[in-house]
């Protein structure tokens, strides 16, 4: 189950992904770009990352590319127009893509252990409680450190934005 | 038993109640706001208009179904799948009641249980706000941009005071699970007042109930900040541009909308389905009194009828209040119904609440909407979530 589960969300992923280059609009290439954010959530289910699936929802899919979308309907942006390809690109291109995907796979194969679950630091089990347990703890200062830096952008937009107005 | 079967069993229960609740949510809704107006509602189509939603559904469906020739049809046809289809998701974890028992069967009440629970719903309805920005979007039309522009943008604004409000009860009952939320807050102080989380120490989390009640009008777009299809502006907004089913989509995600800010608002402010005060002292005859009291004032009004086919319609709708009141008094289902109605008579209340204020207050202007969300409910879901915060640290 979890397998078929994985290769319906991978799929879906690489459509959109596709989709996303291949579209010329831009509210279509935005919403694949939404359309991989949720495939990406749901593989982040099935690893066990409960709290990182909620927050690429919450935070990609349902705001930042909410905030792209609502940016490409105000500037009113159009159909993009497509170059016209070579022949030596038309050609050559995709089985080159496939070779160079299939050497980027090989490697991983080779340099990632097969069976081990994979840790970060000191990250074990990915629901809001063990998430937010390392983040309060052993990750204390780094996370303040972090939303200080967060906060400094903020501010820094509104300077920006402010001195564009005057 | 299998699991999927269960799964399949639940699901069909559950999906067809919520279709005919939300059919008939605009039945109460137009019910409701005739009467705040001095006027008597639908009342043509069965008895009371109670058959109205089904003449509803019929003239929608058989209704002609135009293509506007200037639209991006991806898009045009997209836009109420995407609304009504995350306006619906919701419902699946949401927890109507306790673990029971039927022909044993252990069961959960409710589809699903998500140990993210409260993110997931803020997920989704982050994504619900796809809908109407391409609705309006793709429609290829002024008034509808205009509709579609406000909405992402309300909604971009009033997520956060929401999030906000949602995290404050969260530090108290410690978990993201619904139904954790629920079993938190059951048991009563000194035996009577009830441990909701409303009424719960150390800080009552009456605040954060009124701005997430404040911030979920705005989320569903309800009247008053329903600027994104306030009609003496923009005609009517994002899905002027709709018609028949694709029109009841929207419609339908809306009340869809409204039911879950409702179901949440229970299941995190009001104690879910734990009763009022507790069972010692009689709560389980409350549900008995109200349908008694309801089929005594039928039968009064049967016999002093005010129009001439009261005196048939009347009687029966008595003695089907005398039935369900008696149902409530029979063991083996009273357990099942008991805390529906506690969570049923909550949202319902809520749902009152809504159209309650629809048929009362004006619609807010842009500017006032913006300027309410960034400088009074964010500031004051602030201060609530940090007083929650240092009285939960200091009273553990």
């Amino acid at each position: 189950m979890d397998a078929l589960l994985f290769m319906i969300f991978a799929a879906i992923a690489v459509i959109c992904g596709i989709n996303l280059v291949v579209q010329t609009h831009p509210i279509s290439s935005a919403l694949s770009l939404v359309g991989v954010m949720g495939a990406l959530a749901a593989l982040y289910l099935l690893l066990g990352g409960e709290f990182i699936a909620a927050a690429q929802l919450v935070v990609y899919a349902g705001a930042i590319m909410v905030l792209f979308v609502f940016v490409i309907m105000l500037l009113n942006a159009g159909t993009e127009k497509k170059m016209t390809v070579r022949p030596l690109g038309k050609y050559l291109g995709a089985p080159f893509l496939l070779l160079f995907f299939g050497m980027i796979a090989y490697v991983i194969q080779k340099i990632l252990p097969s069976s081990s679950p994979v840790v970060f630091g000191a990250f074990h089990g990915g629901t809001a409680l063990e998430i937010g347990r390392s983040l309060f703890t052993v990750y204390l200062l780094p996370f303040e450190v972090t939303s200080v830096l967060i906060l400094i952008a903020i501010l820094g937009a509104i300077v920006l934005a402010r001195k564009e107005v005057d | 038993m299998n699991f999927y079967l269960l799964s399949l069993i639940k699901t069909a229960i559950v999906v067809g109640i919520f279709m005919h609740v939300l059919a008939y949510l605009q039945w109460i809704e137009r019910k409701v706001i005739a009467h705040v107006q001095l006027r008597v509602g639908p009342r043509r189509v069965g008895p009371h208009g109670l058959l109205q939603p089904l003449a509803d559904v019929i003239k929608l469906v058989t209704k002609e179904d135009i293509l506007p020739s200037h639209v991006n049809k991806v898009f045009y046809f997209m836009a109420p799948f995407i609304a009504v289809t995350f306006a619906l998701i919701s419902i699946s974890i949401i927890p109507f009641g306790p673990e029971i028992t039927i022909a044993g069967v252990r069961t959960n009440m409710g589809l699903t249980d998500l140990n993210i629970g409260v993110l997931f719903i803020l997920g989704i309805s982050g994504l619900g706000v796809y809908g109407v920005a391409l609705a309006g979007w793709a429609s290829n039309n002024k008034y509808a941009l205009m509709g579609g522009l406000r909405s992402s943008a309300q909604m971009i604004s009033y997520e956060l005071p929401m999030a906000l409000a949602l995290a404050a009860p969260l530090l108290i009952l410690n978990t993201l699970s619904l139904r954790e939320i629920a079993n938190g807050q059951a048991g009563y102080y000194w035996g009577f007042i009830p441990r909701w989380a409303i009424f719960q120490m150390p800080f009552p989390q009456i605040f954060s109930f009124i701005l997430f009640l404040i911030a979920g009008f705005a989320e569903t777009n309800r009247v008053p900040f329903d600027l994104p299809e306030a009609e003496n502006e923009l005609v009517a907004g994002f899905h002027v541009e709709y018609a028949s089913m694709k029109f009841a989509s929207f419609f339908m995600a809306e009340y869809a909308n409204m039911v879950t800010v409702s179901c949440i608002a229970t299941l995190l402010f009001l104690g879910g389905w734990h009763p009022i005060f507790p069972e010692k002292y009689g709560s389980g005859l409350i549900p008995v009194l109200i349908f008694a009291a309801s089929a005594v004032l039928c039968f009064f009004h049967a016999a002093n009828p005010a129009r001439p086919f009261d005196r048939i319609t009347l009687p029966v709708f008595g003695v089907l209040f005398l039935g369900l009141g008696g149902l409530f008094l029979l063991p083996p289902v009273q357990f099942i119904l008991l805390p529906l109605f506690w969570f049923s008579a909550k949202v319902l209340i809520i749902l009152f609440v809504f159209i309650w204020v629809r048929a009362t207050l004006p619609r807010f202007r842009y500017d006032q909407l913006m300027r309410f969300a960034w400088t009074f409910m964010f500031p004051v879901a602030l201060v609530n979530l940090f007083i929650t915060a240092l009285l939960v640290a200091l009273f553990p």
